[in-house]
């Protein structure tokens, strides 16, 4: 194999070597084994690896999920707070809940633009040549940005306790509202690896995010209480999932019966997941 | 008819309005290396991108290693493996993590997947450089690692798509040994390309294609035949004298004399090369002035001109928006 033995004498390879480097490349090729296909789970947490790995190498990734936080929760706080509750502290006991919601469903909308990233990368192609539960690529790049939910959540609780915002469901609530709010940015992300799959840039992508996320967040109760709106915009305010996920999640820190708010956000988030799932491998399959 | 690794019959796919694919024919058999010959934009990457189930066929099927990549695409992915423009490795990780990634994929326990990573990266000449992230490897390490995916798990067939497009001679040269050595491993290959030398260096056959048909197959030397044996390339000093250095060496040579868009050039494909040097003689007769005189191996550019009576640059470049 006199070619292999050349290719063995590269400059960038210690000449004592060389022969090694062809064995090497000869004993590789003749590893044959055949693993045993692994189950979805198991590729979905390999994805979610990935995920973690990219976090690992990109940092600056963690910028918004920290710093964001923090600005919406002073800046809300204390924009609003004379003017909507009288006090800031009164205000915040009420808005930090929703902070807490708008915070995580803000940073939801990078699972997008990183998608169609990827996909422009050529990334997914290889990932959909191989022989394994399609969705894991999709399932396991959410799971991964979970850790991202999380941290920001973080945030925003720390930052609240020090402005002095009291918890009345103590640990055990604040762990349950992160948890649903955790749900529904998986099911919800759902709408946005389709609009990745859809739209043909990171910026579109972007871009359509920005304009499904505002109406949700800002046309919710996360900073008002619904009573004071017109009836027109109280009808939307009052369907909109964000409002039930924001009630569920101040019932929980506040100590309150949740189970009639979490019984409807999750039967969004079961929505979401089989109407936007579907139409997402749908698009994954055919897409190219 | 499994003895065949491709087979495939009247196989078409149009994206919007643009053809891509228009009716090809296959029947590819297992071993050895296969080459797609043809410019960009000849469907040269749409037909990989169907047999490698990324793309599903408009109409036609596609049978690889006795599947339809269709109806049984899980079976084809588990025996395949693609590399190329497309199907490429994740830049942010290092090499390392980008090959252990794929072996948990196939199914491999961390420590395993770890270990086949370490003896790749050994073979493929990348050891050091196995924690570097892989955006900032050089075009032909790049070129390795996105190899060395593709064989984590040994593929019954590999597609590897223009695989050496934009590399140095010598990063050109390590990508062919390692391609010849996954043949001699026992592996098939089917390789695209758009040069004719690499086809020539690589390929046991190879399938000519252009406007999404093939338009020729055979090996190397029985589709060179086709074009003449050498490729003529004339420069004269003078434009003004091309009209006078064309007739003269249509008389010598008995071919066709083809004006290049270069108001100085001419060429012509030659039959038999012994010839040239009494056209040579002839110009200097006639006091014509060269400035270039060349005879080389027939370009990709002349075996097209010779197949389809047009040059390639003339075929749209729809490949990029595949």
């Amino acid at each position: 194999m006199t070619r292999l033995d050349k290719l063995a004498e590269r400059a960038d390879v210690a000449p004592a070597s060389a022969e090694s480097l062809a064995a090497a490349m000869r004993s590789a090729l003749a590893d044959v084994e055949r693993p045993t296909p692994p189950g979805p789970l198991s590729t979905s947490l390999t994805f979610g690896w990935r995920a973690l790995l990219k976090i690992k190498h990109v940092p600056e990734q963690l910028f918004d999920v920290t710093v964001f936080p923090v600005m919406f929760t002073l800046l809300f706080t204390f924009l609003f707070g004379g003017a909507i509750a009288g006090s800031v502290g009164g205000y915040l006991q009420y808005v930090l809940p929703g902070l807490l919601v708008q915070g995580v469903i803000m940073i939801t909308m990078y699972t997008g633009s990183t998608l169609r990233t990827d996909i422009d990368r050529g990334v997914f192609d290889r990932f959909r040549s191989l022989p394994i539960w399609r969705p894991s690529a999709l399932v396991g790049m959410l799971l991964g940005d979970a850790v991202r939910y999380t941290i920001s959540a973080t945030v925003t609780i720390a930052l609240g306790l020090a402005l002095g915002y009291r918890p009345e469901g103590g640990v055990p609530g604040v762990l349950m509202a992160v948890l649903l709010i955790l749900v529904f940015a998986f099911s919800f992300s759902w709408l946005w690896t389709f609009f990745a799959l859809v739209l043909r840039t990171p910026g579109a992508v972007m871009g359509v995010s920005m304009l499904v996320i505002t109406p949700l967040t800002f046309a919710s109760n996360i900073f008002i209480e619904p009573s004071t709106l017109p009836n027109w915009l109280r009808a939307f305010v009052e369907v909109n999932p964000v409002s039930h996920l924001v009630t569920a999640v101040r019932d929980f820190m506040g100590g309150m019966d949740a189970s009639g708010e979490l019984s409807i956000t999750l039967l969004w988030c079961a929505g979401l997941v089989a109407i936007f799932g579907p139409l997402t491998m749908i698009r994954y399959r055919t897409a190219g | 008819m499994t003895d065949l690794a491709i087979e495939t019959h009247a196989l078409v796919k149009t994206f919007k309005k643009t053809v891509a694919v228009d009716g090809i024919d296959l029947a590819i058999p297992r071993g050895g290396m296969h080459g797609f010959l043809g410019p960009n934009g000849a469907g040269k990457t749409t037909t990989i991108r169907m047999l490698a189930t990324l793309t599903r066929p408009d109409s036609g099927t596609a049978r690889v290693l006795g599947r339809d990549v269709v109806a049984d695409a899980n079976e084809v992915r588990r025996r395949v493996s693609l590399t190329g423009q497309f199907a490429s490795v994740d830049e942010d990780l290092t090499g390392a993590e980008n090959l252990r990634l794929i072996g948990r994929l196939f199914g491999y326990t961390g420590a395993r997947a770890t270990r086949r990573s370490d003896e790749l990266l050994t073979a493929f000449g990348l050891s050091d450089a196995r924690d570097k992230q892989v955006k900032k490897y050089s075009g032909g390490m790049r070129r390795r690692i996105d190899i060395a995916a593709s064989i984590v798990v040994i593929p019954e067939l590999l597609f590897l798509d223009e695989p050496t497009t934009g590399l140095d001679p010598r990063s050109r040269n390590e990508v062919w040994d390692i391609i010849r050595a996954m043949v001699s491993s026992g592996t098939t290959v089917l390789l695209t390309t758009q040069y004719l030398d690499e086809a020539d260096q690589l390929a046991d056959r190879i399938s000519v294609i252009d406007a999404g048909k093939v338009i020729a197959e055979g090996t190397s030397s029985e589709l060179k035949a086709k074009v003449g044996n050498g490729a003529l390339h004339v420069r004269v000093m003078n434009p003004a004298d091309r009209p006078r250095a064309s007739e003269v060496l249509n008389r010598i040579l008995g071919v066709e004399i083809r004006d290049q868009a270069d108001p100085a050039a001419l060429s012509a494909t030659v039959a038999d090369p012994g010839i040239v040097t009494s056209a040579l003689t002839a110009l200097a007769a006639e006091k014509i002035e060269l400035a270039q005189f060349s005879l080389g191996q027939p370009s990709l550019d002349e075996v097209f001109l010779a197949l389809t009576g047009h040059t390639s640059e003339s075929t749209s470049d729809e490949e990029v928006a595949a």
